[in-house]
């Protein structure tokens, strides 16, 4: 059986030999349609993990609390239009639930930020120091305020990398210089290390940094002491996040005198539910570029059937020959398909090739991140040889079925 | 000398559309090991469906066919593979080689679907075509072979099973009367070697060459005489 079996694949290989350009174009199809899943695959996988980068910049198991739209005479204002929450909220969230490692809370303004004749509107945000690492920022230079800025409101600041590209010369030391925002001045401590795009495509590194005191008493002004523009929770493991979430919600609304009739006026949302979006998409995407990717494959595997028919018709003869000679159906059965897969196999390693330069072709060129993942070559390999298979077994069929009288008389 | 074929009221009967056609028509005949037997008719008179059920490459509507004491009447088809490829060696009027395969690989092919060793395919066939004189000729394809070399390669084919039977179905009738005669020669040899020779013919020069000539008409025998045989006019 072995011998049988390495004999066929020497004889389809040779077969295949005769007809180079029939065999060519067969393969072509095949070599088209792997290639294209392999290519596409890449670029989904790619797509996906950058989505997952961005939601890791987010921080680790971050949970957002932010005030509710306020709804006044049927109109609703704006997601985050009430002030409604306080820094004591977050002092008490963390004391009434143990699962939270830390709370934090920030406002934010978008100012001018200036140094000397240079200036820029950035985000400024006020936050605790607690914030700068639920959020994992790490420092390129420098380092963060301590809560003795805090309690003194320091006049301090830590720069996004793409401020101080805006603002200082190449070269120029930003740590110690002096900004002014609103006409306060500001000496820089710390600059971030750049975070890049956000998930929604905002520069995460055009933003200032100030102590949450500071902020309120010397550079926003505030209606109230304490009114925050919103506070972060983060717990240790992600499975606990769910549950944290529920207790949060209680403990806001207790704080906030809620009847059990009365909506929220507070939003959660964590960092899986924003990231779930964006996952979602690019995973439709893949799914979306697989399926068209697999027409192709599926068109190769037709064209693998079209030319195994017309070999057939061809060797009719040959094949009652070897019915004469004592072929049983089995040997003609695995004789067409063995042909049918050598087809595909090796139309398959080809367009493996195809595939992976392809996709490292759309990086060059594009820019795009893909990934081709073992999996993805192993997938679609397997494929084509299943398309072999598939394709293969009624021409194989046929070929077996056909009787050896009238087959030896085939002109 | 025991009977190699025996055929007992073999009836064909094919159904075209709605008419019955009878192709045979309760034939009897026995044959013994090492007879060289030539079977004559006119077309549709029955001959090639009588060599179609002596090659078990088809069987009988009705009666019973032992060959070799086994009776294929009714086995399976892939059984029948394996008998023509132990029992039987066919030759054919137009070669049927297998194109742009060497001569050797040609003359291996049953031996492949009775998966010996390349070893052992190798070396038989390469005999086989010693015996037909075809030694030096192993790696030529069909197309660089005269018509009478490549109907040698089918007989190296046909023999290198060391079957008990060798069919030849007009083996000379694409052939000049020279290869024709080496042609029959070999035949004549193979058989005096011991194997039973069943030939189909209509030419009456290349029939002479059996011991025992039949003639078939409206699927039922006709004649049946034992002949002098060429071998034993040229020995006397």
């Amino acid at each position: 059986m072995h011998t049988f079996v390495w004999l066929t694949v020497m004889t389809a290989l040779r077969v295949l030999g005769r007809n180079r350009l029939r065999a060519g174009l067969t393969l072509l199809g095949i070599v088209i349609g792997v290639g294209a899943v392999i290519a596409m695959v890449s670029i989904g996988e790619g797509a996906k993990q950058a989505v997952q980068k961005q939601i890791a910049t987010m921080g680790t198991n971050v949970i957002m609390i932010w005030p509710a739209a306020t709804s006044v005479g049927g109109v609703r204002g704006a997601q985050g239009g009430a002030v409604t929450l306080t820094v004591a909220d977050a002092v008490d969230l963390k004391k009434k639930i143990p699962l939270l490692s830390d709370t934090a809370w920030m406002k934010r303004d978008i100012l001018q930020v200036v140094n000397g004749h240079r200036n820029g509107n950035s985000p400024v945000n006020g936050v605790s120091p607690s914030y700068l690492s639920i959020r994992d920022w790490t420092f390129s230079k420098g380092g963060s305020f301590t809560q003795a800025d805090m309690d003194s409101a320091a006049l301090v600041a830590l720069l996004g990398q793409s401020v101080v590209d805006e603002l200082f010369d190449p070269g120029e030391e930003p740590l110690g210089a002096i900004i002014r925002i609103r006409s306060v001045p500001l000496r820089v401590i710390g600059v971030l290390s750049p975070k890049g795009q956000s998930t929604y495509g905002q520069d995460q590194d055009d933003v200032v940094f100030i102590p949450f005191t500071t902020a309120e008493r010397k550079v926003f002004g505030t209606p109230f002491l304490g009114s925050v523009g919103g506070l972060y929770a983060a717990t240790d493991q992600a499975e606990d996040m769910p549950e944290a979430v529920e207790l949060i919600r209680e403990v806001m609304r207790s704080r906030h005198r809620l009847q059990a009739d009365q909506p929220d006026d507070f939003t959660i949302r964590t960092q899986v539910e924003l990231g779930k979006v964006q996952e979602d998409t690019s995973q439709t995407l893949t799914v979306m570029l697989m399926a068209i990717a697999s027409v192709s494959l599926l068109v190769g595997g037709i064209g693998i059937m079209n030319i195994l028919l017309v070999s057939v018709t061809e060797r009719t003869r040959e094949i009652g020959v070897r019915m004469a000679v004592g072929a049983k159906r089995a040997h003609i059965l695995i004789q067409f398909l063995i042909e049918a897969m050598t087809l595909s196999v090796v139309g398959g390693c080809i367009g493996i090739l195809l595939g992976v330069v392809s996709a490292r072709l759309t990086t060059v060129i594009a820019g795009w991140p893909t990934i081709i993942s073992g999996d993805t070559v192993a997938t679609a390999f397997g494929f084509s040889i299943a398309v072999g298979l598939f394709f293969g077994l009624y021409p194989a069929n046929k070929a077996a079925r056909l009787n050896p009288i009238e087959a030896l008389r085939y002109e | 000398m025991s009977a190699l074929i025996i055929c007992e009221d073999i009836w064909k009967i094919y159904r075209v559309g709605d008419v019955e056609v009878q192709a045979l028509k309760g034939l009897n005949l026995t044959i013994r090991r090492g007879e060289f037997i030539a079977i004559m008719g006119s077309s549709g008179s029955g001959k090639s469906t009588l060599m179609n059920i002596l090659g078990c490459l088809d069987q009988p509507t009705k009666g019973q066919y032992r060959l070799n004491g086994i009776d294929v009447g009714h086995l399976p088809p892939d059984r029948l593979a394996e008998i023509r490829n132990q029992q039987i060696g066919f030759v054919f009027q137009s070669f049927n080689l297998i194109p742009r395969t060497s001569a050797l690989e040609n003359a291996q092919l049953p031996l492949f679907y009775r998966g010996l060793s390349l070893k052992e395919q190798r070396s038989l066939a390469s005999a086989a075509l010693q015996r037909v004189g075809l030694t030096g000729r192993e790696h030529h394809s069909p197309t660089q072979l005269s018509g009478g070399q490549q109907q040698r390669v089918a007989i190296a084919r046909a023999l290198v099973t060391s079957p008990a039977l060798l069919l030849a179905d007009e083996p000379t009738g694409n052939l000049d009367t020279q290869s024709s005669q080496e042609i029959m020669e070999i035949l004549e040899e193979l058989n005096r070697e011991g194997i039973t020779v069943i030939l189909v013919t209509h030419e009456v020069d290349i029939a002479a060459y059996a011991s025992r000539g039949i003639v078939i008409k409206d699927g039922q025998i006709l004649s049946d005489r034992m002949t002098k045989g060429r071998s034993q006019v040229v020995e006397a």
